[in-house]
């Protein structure tokens, strides 16, 4: 008896000697290459994320601890996780205390933090999403998932202005992740509702001129 | 490597009694109790409405939306040319990244694979990301039997799984639902649930999440399904909204990811269109709160153990049918579900099968055949449409499903011998070759007319078409042919006059 895969992929060349259908070019019309900007680029992106329910704070790159300890402040948040690989100095406006993560911490102890800071690797202004690929500063997966506090550092220079452009800034081989505002759910009346298993409050620090 | 011996043969179906794709009583009977319940039509009108103008305000926003469509139904059409090479490129890179693909020929194979794959991690449960492909192999229920529990994670599956009910709609499984009702599900089956816990959404969200937090943290299995996989790079792709997704993807130690064949895109620059057709259809945002991407096992970061079931379960078999293989281009983003007049009063639930509405209707019979059973009631889902053609219109991959379904119409008389439809169909083809006798019956046909109500349709026809009238009205043919007005003198005026009008409106042109 041959093996499941020698039988389904058999199956197919069956099916499709069985209809053939002729060689398709694809059509790639739709928008590509786009640059728009700053000041665009800018506004949308922000737009955009406010219509999720994330919250924005623009500032530029020697406010960034202010802005940080001011958004974990706010938050009441008292102890916070971080990447290894965050730079250092982005801490300096937060007197709380810092866990670094590193692979052994559980699922249980992430989900004792109040908080995660981490930075991103690119973003979409059109659809206002930030995106995670793992590099130093942004972390596994798990870190930016449990804490109920997402506070992300998004550097202007890295949003595109739509989502070909976006992707095409992403490496394949690292885990990635699409944040588009908090987690959300409309599946109760197709209400929708903030908040349900992912960060309930995503807050958005955007360095205008990084 | 193929079982390719000189003349290819039609590949199965998915084998019958074996997981959801088919109902146990025909659309039309479960449609008209469906129809007798009028929470499930109000929450349906509400919820369809709401998702259909969010989905057209958000589509009109993009300036190339229909050349997105063109680009992704042509790379849906050059996946399916192309199948067996890209999915040999996706099963060496996944394994290349430290992932073990697994192939399943149909439900029953696919369950055991997942089956054998938890009890080897020594865990007797795992937690789910809401999936179609699992849900069509009926894998919770194999698992339960044989001593693993699943737990759903999307909102809505849970609601489901917790009231023992099927899901309705492919985005919204538990559409059917009003909040009242998840209320009374929670505090009924939620252990150590508030007893207090009123019906808000927002505080019902906060029961799921208190509930399924403990599951998340210890359980250390999950299963996944994919919304898509890259050959090029071996990339899966989940695209979620509640971040259940994120949790059972990144936070035990063994993922294991069931996945339809024909999922699978040739290039990582493809999502860039899939990204944008998606979210946009399905659910009428810009993006999803969350899309996970992962390419086999990443040291340090989610789980080190990663299995990929590759199932078929009748898919080669839509493949090896000329028309219908276009089915097989579905995305699952459901738009055709929210502007489907039929699904909106009927719901889910009457299509008897994993994937309801119009897709549902054309993909149903082609993975698991409507002729398996005496009186199939896969057989009746093709005619479970007015072929209005909203959702063709709607469709993101363009799957023409008005002709589909009529195809599929054809297949069925073809295949069930002598009906009343087809002897009338037969008789109609006999007299239209005729043109004598067609002028005759067209006459006769006026008499039709006397039969009607005074509103001009005809509820109920004589035998054998009262299987027609049976399910709808009629309309009374008209008081005259055209044949007949066209050589009438009335007819001829008209003409004229419609003639002397074009050549006035040619002169006017002419002269500016």
């Amino acid at each position: 008896m041959s093996s499941a895969r020698d039988t389904v992929l058999g199956r197919i060349r069956d099916a499709l000697a069985l209809a053939p259908t002729p060689a398709v070019v694809v059509p790639r019309d739709y928008r590509t290459g786009r640059a728009l900007p700053d000041d665009e680029r800018l506004a949308l992106f922000t737009d955009r994320l406010l219509d999720y329910k994330a919250r924005v704070h623009l500032c530029t790159a020697d406010r960034t601890a202010e802005v940080i300890g001011e958004a974990l402040r706010e938050h009441g948040a008292r102890r916070i996780g971080v990447p290894a690989g965050l730079d250092a100095h982005w801490l300096t406006g937060y007197d709380g205390e810092v866990r670094e993560d590193h692979p052994d911490v559980s699922p249980a102890q992430l989900d004792t933090l109040d908080a995660v800071v981490t930075g991103s690797a690119a973003g979409c202004a059109e659809t206002g999403t930030i995106f995670l690929d793992g590099s130093p500063g942004q972390g596994r997966r798990a870190l930016s998932l449990v804490p109920d506090l997402h506070v992300c550092v998004v550097d202007l220079s890295t949003v595109a202005a739509g989502v070909p452009e976006a992707v095409a800034r992403l490496a394949p081989e690292r885990p990635t992740t699409l944040i588009s505002g908090p987690s959300a759910t409309s599946d109760i009346e197709l209400e929708r509702v903030e908040g349900v298993h992912g960060p309930r409050t995503l807050v958005a620090v955007i360095r205008t001129d990084a | 490597m193929s079982t390719f011996l000189g003349m290819p043969a039609p590949p199965p179906r998915s084998p019958y009694g074996t997981g959801n794709l088919r109902g146990d009583r025909a659309f039309p009977r479960a449609a008209h109790d469906e129809l007798g319940n009028e929470q499930l039509r109000r929450n349906l009108g509400r919820a369809t409405g709401t998702i259909r103008a969010k989905r057209l305000s958000v589509t009109g926003e993009l300036s190339d939306w229909e050349a997105l469509r063109d680009a992704g139904s042509a790379i849906k059409t050059d996946t399916m040319n192309r199948l067996p090479e890209l999915l040999e490129q996706l099963e060496r890179k996944v394994t290349e990244r430290g992932g073990t693909v697994h192939w399943a020929r149909d439900a029953t194979e696919a369950n055991a694979i997942v089956a054998r794959l938890v009890r080897a991690t020594g865990s007797d449960e795992v937690i789910k990301v809401k999936s179609m492909a699992t849900q069509e192999i009926g894998l919770n229920e194999h698992l339960e039997s044989v001593g693993i529990t699943p737990y759903e994670t999307d909102l809505a599956e849970l609601i489901v799984q917790l009231a023992d009910d099927k899901p309705s709609h492919i985005l919204v499984p538990a559409i059917h639902r009003n909040r009242d009702e998840i209320r009374q599900i929670f505090r009924d089956h939620i252990p150590g649930v508030d007893p207090d816990l009123d019906n808000a959404p927002a505080h019902l969200a906060a029961a799921a999440r208190g509930y399924l937090r403990e599951k998340f943290l210890t359980t250390k299995v999950a299963v996944s399904g994919a919304n898509f996989a890259v050959a090029e790079t071996g990339t899966l792709a989940v695209v979620e909204s509640e971040g259940n997704g994120r949790m059972c993807l990144t936070l035990p130690d063994t993922l294991i990811t069931v996945m339809g064949i024909e999922k699978v895109l040739p290039r990582y620059q493809d999502l860039e269109v899939f990204l944008q057709l998606l979210p946009r259809s399905s659910t009428g945002e810009r993006m999803n709160p969350y899309t996970s991407l992962w390419t086999g096992v990443t040291p340090g970061d989610g789980p080190q153990d990663f299995h990929l079931v590759l199932l078929d379960n009748g898919r080669t078999a839509a493949l090896a049918d000329a028309l219908g293989r276009a089915a097989l281009n579905c995305i699952r983003c459901s738009a055709c579900l929210n502007v489907c007049p039929v699904y909106e009063r009927t719901g889910g639930h009457a299509y008897g099968s994993t994937y309801p509405g119009p897709i549902g209707a054309v993909l149903t019979p082609q993975l698991a055949g409507m002729h398996a059973a005496k009186d199939d009631p896969n057989s009746s889902l093709p005619y479970a449409s007015s072929l209005c053609g909203a959702c063709f219109d709607a469709c993101p991959v363009k799957i023409d499903i008005p002709s589909l379904l009529v195809e599929l119409r054809h297949q069925h008389t073809e295949q069930t011998g002598v009906t009343p439809e087809k002897l009338a169909m037969k008789a109609a083809a006999a007299v239209m070759r005729r043109p004598a006798l067609y002028a005759a019956a067209q006459k006769a046909s006026a008499l039709g007319r006397v039969v009607a109500g005074r509103d001009g349709t005809i509820s109920r026809l004589p035998p054998p078409l009262s299987g027609w009238s049976d399910s709808r009205d009629t309309a009374a043919p008209p008081r005259e042919t055209f044949r007949s007005w066209f050589s009438s003198d009335e007819g001829r005026a008209t003409l004229r006059a419609a003639a002397a009008e074009r050549n006035s409106d040619h002169n006017e042109e002419d002269a500016t």
